[in-house]
């Protein structure tokens, strides 16, 4: 499945204008950014409500597919534009990190 | 004769916002040598460990990267604080982030063992004052 198609299923925000045809296979969630840099797997939609410009470089090494900011949480404009250059895809949503983990889970099995 | 493939990076004091850039120019460079994915990730997961602790603790430094034929040697050096007690530093959840950095998700003592975890050679040479070089080896 596709950022853009799991975005569309679970009505998710896209804050980028990134182009959302990376493929997207798992889930992960956490807000160590060392622990999700070695623990998260490639394909990986990244749960975090950290909002710096730092989840960009996470997310590029990591190769995640996308990064959702959980119930609502405001990001920088920095950020954004960071991911933009990165080609990370940034997403928005009002469900808490548990139930996007729990939906995305249902979703892609 | 093998040839090698040298990259060198500035990384900038206290300027977290770049923190992680020199990494992911590298990493790009391993993927487009075409290296197995699984040497790129314990590549890129150690060295990014080693850039944060530069700019977070040292004020910045440089990072230098070699690819060769056999393997990947990423080089961190500043001219920071220093590590005081390296046996203690290497413990898993041994900190002296401050606590700014903390909140920002950094900081939770484990970017020393993630660097020992997944690099193939880790050395570290540190002297209090004058600063530390991290050298990170990952074999293809």
């Amino acid at each position: 499945m596709t950022v853009a198609e799991l975005a569309t299923k679970l009505n998710l925000r896209l804050l980028t204008k990134t182009e959302a045809t990376k493929k997207v296979t798992g889930v992960y969630t956490g807000d160590l950014l060392s622990w999700v840099m070695s623990h998260a797997k490639k394909n990986d939609a990244w749960v975090t409500v950290h909002t710096h410009v730092n989840i960009v470089a996470v997310a590029v090494l990591a190769e995640l597919a996308c990064i959702i900011i959980p119930e609502g949480i405001a990001v920088e404009a920095a950020t954004l534009a960071k991911a933009e250059a990165e080609g990370v895809i940034l997403l928005g949503s009002d469900l808490t990190a548990a139930e996007l983990c729990w939906r995305i889970y249902e979703v892609l099995h | 004769m093998s040839k090698s493939i040298q990259l060198h990076f500035e990384l900038p004091g206290n300027d977290l916002a770049l923190a992680g850039e020199a990494s992911s120019k590298v990493k790009k460079t391993l993927n487009q040598l075409g290296l197995k994915p699984a040497v790129v990730k314990k590549t890129a997961v150690a060295m990014y460990e080693a850039e944060i602790n530069a700019i977070i603790h040292a004020g910045g430094g440089t990072l230098a990267a070699t690819i060769d034929q056999e393997k990947v040697v990423v080089v961190v050096r500043d001219q920071g604080p220093g590590i005081a007690d390296l046996e203690l530093a290497m413990q898993e959840g041994y900190s002296t982030a401050p606590e700014k950095i903390r909140e920002m998700g950094f900081g939770a003592g484990m970017g020393l063992p993630n660097m020992k975890r997944h690099a193939d050679l880790l050395e570290i040479e540190s002297a209090v004052g004058q600063g530390t070089v991290v050298t990170i080896i990952v074999y293809l």
